[in-house]
């Protein structure tokens, strides 16, 4: 008799998946669909899909889903939870959408202590229009609208919403991860499942950010990626727990 | 049922409520700002939710995700505010949800000021907001045809999956009258079965989307809209005439302008110069053929718009006419409203008496 020893988490549906190669938002999906199906709740689940490479999430999950205009998940995230408490909501954003053009709504949803989680995939690039510098590119790493490297005295330092947010009150949960190896893999998926978790215990705003690769527009091989993103991404977006202003951690 | 004194913005968010509309997202901007507070009030006392958002742009995509989870909601603003939800609203256009959004129209371009105006006529009846789409956008000039008129948004909205704007301006909003609470024709209205409110594992996961990557998809899907805008233009163009039968003049004016523009015409059909007032309810879709009728009617020397903009529904008219008659033009931008005496004289002029 076969035993099955993997399945793939029934809080996907069967559509292929478009990422290039190398790329870890299949991973990040996978963390979030088996957290969601663990938790029992795909069948009471809405998530918002962003604009960038995650575009088609809206596809990849089984739970109902909404996409969104550029940035603007977590207000589209706002007018659902606010409709239908019950619903577990969350959005799921890149650092263009997320950390540029949606910078007010991110803020002013954990400001309000919305109980919605995003989850914020930083690759340090805009990898779906083609390699442009993000608000969370590295001082000096290139990108194909900074050919010389992100200038500190042009553009400034990336911007760590981890840190940001985590300064909010309403904030209740905020933590980065990353999913280089199993163990942080592993990490990332405790991350993910608290949140929800705290989302369900109605303790405000949730945010998991996860370093990810973009070996494509990184013009890397994925295992090199992996190393760069150790290398360079960690010392400067450190890993850990930012914020946790629940109960159990009072 | 007794008539009640109400002020236009708070009647008009009393409508919405009684329409079942119990999810408010805005962002304040003068002269709307009665309706927020009005609905900051009311909602808590009905189990609904008024949200203050960070901005206009924040503000309507609460209601894309609130309409795309199957609520009945609404949010309104005022001409700047309005011109930042045109993101939002044309993914709702492309999304098909159902949505009421009013425009208490200020003077423009630009930050312009707070006096009532009418020079956002191109941005809501041509869409507004990127690519090929409509929303249906309904004229009250009373406060009592603002409460019908939101009233029947909301239904019109659930019927096409469609965002309904109710345009009116500052004097809408600003003046009390007196009212009667009246309830809409009653409509058969879809089941929001593609509404995003948890699959509860029992049926395939709904999407809500504007995004049809492949061309072949989003050319069915434009043709899938449009074909939806002709049924709105057979189904629910919305005027009034008044006046004379047989006029020598007919104006067309809608809203604010068109109490106005309906007192000139009383003057000259008191001075025996035979006058009518077309009225649009519906801008869009508007009533171009019934337009037509009334000026081609064979006495009719010519018909005059008047607007509170620089010129913007009198383009409208010419389709509508279609050259038969001569179109003239009275009014401004700005804020100054023009007084019944000035349109009369105007009128006189164009007739050459």
């Amino acid at each position: 008799m076969e035993k099955i020893v993997y399945q793939k988490s029934k809080g996907l549906t069967d559509a292929e998946l478009h990422y290039c190669p190398g790329c870890t938002h299949g991973t990040i999906h996978k963390l979030v669909a088996e957290s969601l199906e663990e938790l029992g709740l795909v069948g009471t689940t809405v998530g918002i899909a962003p604009v960038g490479c995650s575009v088609f999430a809206y596809n990849y999950f089984a739970c109902d889903m909404q996409e969104a205009a550029h940035g603007r998940a977590p207000a589209v995230a706002t007018g659902i939870k606010r409709t239908h408490p019950e619903l577990t909501v969350f959005t799921y954003q890149g650092d263009g959408d997320l950390a540029a053009i949606g910078t007010a709504e991110i803020v002013h949803s954990a400001m309000r202590g919305e109980k919605i989680t995003t989850i914020f995939v930083n690759n340090a690039i805009y990898g779906m229009t083609g390699g442009q510098m993000a608000p969370t590119t590295l001082v000096g790493q290139k990108a194909t609208t900074a050919p010389y490297g992100r200038q500190q005295d042009h553009y400034g330092s990336p911007i760590r919403m981890c840190e940001l947010l985590s300064t909010i009150d309403g904030t209740a949960y905020a933590e980065r991860v990353t999913v280089t190896d199993i163990p942080n893999l592993m990490k990332a998926k405790r991350a993910i499942k608290k949140a929800f978790t705290l989302q369900q215990q109605g303790a405000g705003f949730t945010f998991v950010e996860v370093l990810s690769t973009c070996p494509t527009n990184w013009g890397m091989t994925p295992l090199k990626a992996i190393d760069w993103l150790k290398n360079n991404m960690i010392p400067y977006f450190p890993l850990g727990v930012y914020a946790d202003r629940t109960e159990e951690a009072k | 049922m007794a008539k009640e004194l109400w002020k236009g913005n708070e009647a008009i968010a009393e409508a919405a409520i009684k329409a079942g509309c119990k999810f408010f997202f805005g962002y304040p901007i003068t002269p709307q700002n009665e309706i927020p507070e009005y609905f900051s009030k009311r909602l808590p006392e009905v189990s609904g939710c008024f949200l203050q958002a960070e901005s206009e742009i924040a503000a309507i995509n609460m209601v894309y995700g609130a309409a795309g989870a199957g609520s009945r909601v609404m949010t309104s603003s005022s001409s700047p505010g309005i011109s930042l939800k045109q993101e939002g609203i044309t993914y709702i256009a492309c999304a098909e949800l159902p949505a009421v959004i009013v425009n208490m129209m200020r003077g423009g371009p630009g930050l312009g000021n707070i006096a009532p105006s009418q020079a956002d006529y191109y941005q809501a009846t041509r869409g507004g907001g990127n690519g090929d789409y409509r929303t249906v956008v309904l004229a009250p000039a009373t406060i009592q045809e603002a409460t019908d008129l939101v009233q029947e948004a909301f239904d019109i909205a659930d019927m096409y999956r469609i965002p309904v704007v109710v345009l009116a301006d500052g004097m809408i909003g600003q003046m009390m009258e007196a009212i009667e609470w009246r309830t809409p024709k009653k409509r058969e209205l879809p089941k929001k079965t593609w509404a995003t409110d948890g699959t509860k594992l029992q049926r395939q996961h709904n999407i809500v989307n504007s995004l049809f990557i492949d061309a072949g998809d989003c050319t069915v899907q434009n043709q899938k809209l449009a074909k939806k805008y002709e049924a709105i233009v057979q189904n629910e163009i919305k005027y009034s005439i008044t006046g004379e039968e047989d006029p020598e003049v007919v104006f067309v004016a809608y809203g604010t302008m068109s109490r106005v523009a309906r007192a000139a015409c009383m003057r000259l059909n008191e001075q025996g110069i035979k006058a009518s007032l077309f009225r649009p309810i519906t801008l869009w879709p508007f009533p171009t053929e019934q337009l037509k009728a009334e000026a081609v009617k064979p006495n009719v020397k010519a018909v005059i718009t008047v607007e509170l903009s620089m010129g913007q529904m009198v383009d409208d008219v010419k389709i509508a006419v279609e050259g038969a008659k001569k179109v003239s033009f009275v009014g401004t931008g700005g804020g100054i409203i023009p007084t019944p005496q000035e349109i009369e004289e105007a009128a006189k002029k164009i007739l050459g008496r």
